[in-house]
């Protein structure tokens, strides 16, 4: 008879996984809080241009967003390939510089802040790095009319080595 | 005897937690946009004369041509010059004649902020009357205007950061504007540095596109 017994089938310790779903929850919740749905669907192709002095916009409540590109697939077997300006979800029909629909726009937008923000909207302008400026200029022209002067040129943050002056 | 309430089975509580957090895991889109601000010049009013007479040397025009090379006052310039020729534009280092006019300005800082200032916080100095004009064709590629715009957009940064390093010891991002003295401060420094940068009526410039 041997001096040691063999343990019997060594059994793997179970963890307790009475608190795993506590702490699912609380995952959950915290993506719950942080989500933004993507409520707009974008139906132009844009790839912002890249820059050094980018900042980020801090209230998002206050931005609405202007694109500027050429349609995607679907898109252009009904409007072709020339670049079209996109008002948050709404493509833009209007012919030449698009007064009309950038002065509904921004006062649909204007009128969804509260009185105290009104004067701080920010118009961010993603627009595709290949567009010719000329529907840009429109753009601007259209805003400035409709007085929504704050605007922002959407770009991603480029890194570059700077050696500095002096 | 009082019947016992049948206890409901949570075991599957967690695989339904877990689908819900998967589906917004799967959702979420954490993007905060960020970019260039600009502040639009307003409309003019009708019959407003939008011309205004400037001392030629207190311009510096930037053009932009339909094939995207760069002009600044008059002569052909690559992009990665250009900072450093507005920079020296804002300065005026050697009271160059043909560069802008420097005005002599009192700017009120928070009193005993720095040890270069006077107790009271009055800086006196020299404050460039120049104001840089952005001119792009219609056919300029958006990308490159945006490049162009940066580098003026870095230029002034720069000069600020420097101004904010030298006297205050901090960078001119990291002030704190919720502070109301470092608030003062850069205000201070936006009006010894500031964004003067014009962006002309659109026109065509070289004919149709």
């Amino acid at each position: 008879m041997p001096k040691f017994k063999k343990k019997k089938g060594t059994q793997a310790q179970k963890i307790n996984t009475a608190s795993l779903p506590d702490i699912v929850f609380m995952l959950l919740f915290f993506f719950m809080v942080a989500t933004t749905m993507r409520e707009t669907e974008v139906q132009v192709r844009v790839t912002v241009p890249q820059a050094t002095e980018v900042k980020k916009l801090e209230k998002k409540s206050l931005v609405s967003y202007i694109y500027i590109g050429r349609p995607v697939a679907q898109v252009a077997r009904m409007y072709g390939t020339e670049p079209l300006v996109q008002l948050n979800d709404k493509l833009v029909s209007e012919e030449g510089i698009p007064y009309e629909s950038i002065q509904d726009f921004v006062l649909f937008e204007r009128e969804k802040l509260p009185e105290s923000d009104k004067n701080r909207m920010t118009m961010s302008l993603r627009v595709d790095q290949d567009i010719p400026m000329g529907k840009v200029d429109d753009v601007k022209q259209a805003l400035r009319r409709a007085k929504a002067l704050i605007i922002n040129y959407s770009a991603r943050k480029e890194y570059r080595n700077q050696g500095r002056r002096r | 005897m009082a019947r016992e309430t049948p206890e409901v089975n949570g075991g599957s509580l967690a695989d339904i937690a877990f689908l819900l957090l998967i589906f917004f895991l799967v959702t979420t889109t954490m993007d905060i946009d960020s970019g260039i601000t600009r502040l639009l010049p307003p409309e003019p009013e009708p019959g407003q004369e939008t011309d205004i007479q400037v001392n030629k040397r207190n311009v510096l025009v930037v053009l932009i041509n339909r094939s995207d090379r760069l002009m600044v006052g008059g002569e052909e310039m690559d992009r990665l010059d250009l900072k450093d020729k507005v920079i020296e534009f804002f300065t005026n280092p050697t009271d160059d004649p043909d560069l802008p006019v420097m005005e002599e300005t009192e700017i009120q800082f928070p009193p005993g902020s720095s040890p270069l200032l006077p107790p009271d916080g009055l800086w006196k100095g020299k404050v460039s009357k120049g104001v840089i004009s952005l001119q792009n064709d219609r056919s300029t590629t958006y990308g490159r205007y945006l490049q162009v715009q940066n580098e003026l957009v870095a230029a002034v940064n720069e000069l600020r950061n420097e101004f904010s390093n030298l006297y205050f010891d901090k960078d001119f991002d990291e002030l704190n504007t919720a502070n109301p003295i470092e608030e003062q401060i850069e205000e201070g420094i936006r009006d010894i540095y500031k964004m003067n940068i014009s962006e002309s009526e659109p026109k065509n410039y070289g004919g149709s596109n």
